[in-house]
């Protein structure tokens, strides 16, 4: 792995001011990406995954937001740089795929046209038809068939799994080195999935496109992924890599995640275990640990916040916030013979 | 009383006309939206009904409760055939088959009490009113998981998981004996999804419902049926038992569905992968 990182985030904080006071939508995030890997930010609704995916990209600057910590891209400090310098960088070094294929593009415009604009936007000197000959080639490269008609077709006129290649298309135009994808698949049916993660796959391993993928779908994580973060009301409560998350799991609320999943090649248990209550307000959020409430595993210490840390000797970039100790974690942790969350004594 | 059938849809059909022309429609073609589905759902039975957009799955559910009206084919409810049924007639039957659907952010009316969502469906029926139907629609809230005391709140002081649980109150208010559950679960997230399907499973077992379970989430499916449909195109292209289906599939289609579902295991991802 390289040295020196592609992107590198500290102690990101993003605030949000709101008529019952500031919401900390990020509180404290930080982590590295280096060319090729792919770094899957897990979490659920309201953990902050995706304000951090669109605090990078610099879409969260408003009157009402708090911007703290760095964000730096290839020497590029994107929280501080200026509207123009942010332009220059957005599509050409780092850019976006959303989670909505169909809200994506103006439906009134060409698909293609779509494109080639972003190309001249960027690169004024290429002419029309070589930003158009470009386009064709992205098509045929996301794996678009018959690319030289379609693009001129409208987006009503593409399905939403040939939309998705359609905006990853777009997104890889200016050949940028980060993408961000913020749950590029799920609205997608599984065979579409399957498709668009070996699409992703080869631009990482071929390109060395590095990604970061954000995603509530352990199973694509799995899939896809280098390493891993678990955010929980805005922090990270696990990181390490793909195979230290799933097999080693630290923190109760990645054995509840995991715990959870329906798998197919198991035997269906009786019941599905699950995760009691639900995710706090982060208007309202308990002291120390968030993750508490919900947790059968708390005890004196957690009113306490753990800070992120190495807790195992053999794996040093394997953090995690809890204070159990890791001989606790791996008996607690074992749910009739697999990892889970156990159920509430309650 | 399981075993017995309780909906037995036969060779349902429905067609959308495409029309062209100004003064007159000519019907120049048809999507073939359902195309001659025929299933069975028993009594206090889940029958799960996977397939990808398009394939007509919510369009079938849509025929059987005929809230559309079926090309042709026959759907019998209880013996007695509802295919083509109007209105008028429909309502009676109404109580007996109910639906909890995939938003829980569309389907409850923004401006009504959660008391009034609920109790509406007993009201409507004339099965209770005044104090007994405060009552009753307490009594269902909480056994949702909810509290009594979120009678008179609005749908959006709820979060996702809550609002489902309002949908499967309502559902439930007038005690029917076949629930559709179209992609209850779809919109949740994971650690809410768990707590939802569990619930579904223990009123099933508590009020003998029928489910037809209808998901693109072939996991969740398998997990809460006792049968599974596969339907692809407008057809059926597989039935059988849950594991039956899932372990051994038989359809190629299936075969394709199955192996593309991602396992969160990386080892086991990698294997595969590494056999592709």
């Amino acid at each position: 792995m390289s040295p020196t990182p592609l992107l590198s985030v500290r102690d990101l904080r993003v605030g949000f001011a709101t008529e019952a006071g500031l919401l900390q939508a990020v509180d404290g995030i930080s982590f590295d990406l280096h060319q090729g890997e792919v770094l899957a930010i897990v979490g659920e609704s309201g953990s902050g995954k995706s304000v951090t995916a669109q605090t990078i990209m610099g879409l969260t600057r408003s009157k009402n937001s708090r911007i703290e910590g760095s964000v730096q891209l290839e020497g590029h400090e994107l929280t501080t740089a200026g509207d123009t310098e942010l332009r220059g960088l957005r599509g050409d070094r780092i850019a976006m795929i959303f989670q909505d294929p169909m809200t994506s593009f103006n439906p009134v415009y060409r698909i293609g046209k779509q494109i080639v604009e972003a190309i001249h936007t960027h690169k004024p000197d290429l002419s029309k038809e070589d930003a158009r000959a470009r386009t064709v080639e992205l098509f045929e490269a996301v794996g678009i068939p018959r690319a030289e008609q379609r693009v001129d077709d409208y987006p009503h006129q593409f399905s939403g799994g040939m939309r998705q290649r359609a905006m990853i298309a777009m997104a890889l135009a200016l050949a940028p080195d980060v993408l961000i994808a913020d749950e590029p698949t799920t609205a997608l049916d599984v065979t579409i999935q399957a498709q668009i993660l070996g699409l992703l796959e080869d631009l990482n391993r071929e390109q060395g496109l590095a990604t970061i993928l954000i995603t509530h779908d352990l199973g694509v994580v799995a899939e896809v992924a280098d390493r891993v973060l678990v955010m929980y009301a805005g922090r990270v409560v696990e990181e390490g890599t793909l195979d230290e998350i799933f097999y080693d799991p630290q923190h109760p609320y990645t054995w509840g995640l995991m715990g959870s999943l329906t798998r197919l090649d198991r035997p269906r248990p009786h019941r599905l275990p699950q995760i009691a209550g639900s995710p706090p307000s982060l208007l309202d959020l308990p002291e120390g640990c968030a993750f508490r409430p919900r947790c059968p595993h708390e005890f004196s210490k957690c009113p306490q916040l753990p800070g992120l840390e190495a807790r195992l000797p053999e794996a040093p970039d394997h953090r995690d916030r809890c204070w159990l100790t890791p001989e606790q974690k791996r008996e607690k942790r074992q749910v009739e013979g697999q990892i889970g969350l156990e159920a509430p004594t309650s | 009383m399981s075993g017995e059938a309780l909906l037995e849809v036969n060779d349902l059909v429905k067609h959308f006309p495409i029309k062209r022309g100004i003064l007159i429609d000519r019907e120049v073609d048809q999507v073939r939206a359902v195309d001659g589905v025929s299933f069975t759902v028993n009594r206090g039975e889940t029958l799960g009904l996977v397939g990808e957009s398009g394939s007509g799955k919510s369009t079938a559910c849509r025929a059987v409760l005929q809230l559309i009206k079926p090309t042709s084919g026959s759907v019998k409810f209880e013996g007695r055939e509802i295919a083509g049924l109007g209105r008028r007639q429909m309502r009676p039957l109404r109580r007996e088959m109910q639906m909890i659907f995939q938003d829980p952010y569309a389907s409850l009316n923004p401006r009504k009490r959660v008391g009034q969502i609920v109790g509406d469906p007993l009201r409507r029926q004339g099965v209770a009113k005044g104090s007994e139907l405060r009552k009753r629609v307490q009594e269902l809230l909480e056994r949702v998981g909810l509290a009594s005391e979120h009678y008179n709140r609005f749908p959006h002081e709820f979060s996702g998981g809550q609002r489902q649980r309002i949908g499967i109150a309502r559902a439930l208010s007038l005690k029917p004996k076949l629930v559709i559950c179209d992609e209850p679960v779809s919109a949740l997230d994971v650690s809410i999804q768990a707590q939802i399907v569990n619930l579904l499973d223990d009123l099933q077992d508590e009020f003998d419902l029928a489910y037809l379970f209808v998901a693109h989430d072939i996991g969740v499916v398998r997990h809460i049926s006792d049968r599974i449909a596969v339907m692809h195109d407008g057809k059926l292209v597989e039935q059988g038992t849950a594991d039956q289906v899932c372990e051994h599939p038989k359809d190629d289609y299936t075969k394709k569905l199955l192996a593309a579902v991602p396992i969160p295991d990386p080892r086991e991802s990698r294997e595969r992968s590494a056999s592709r």
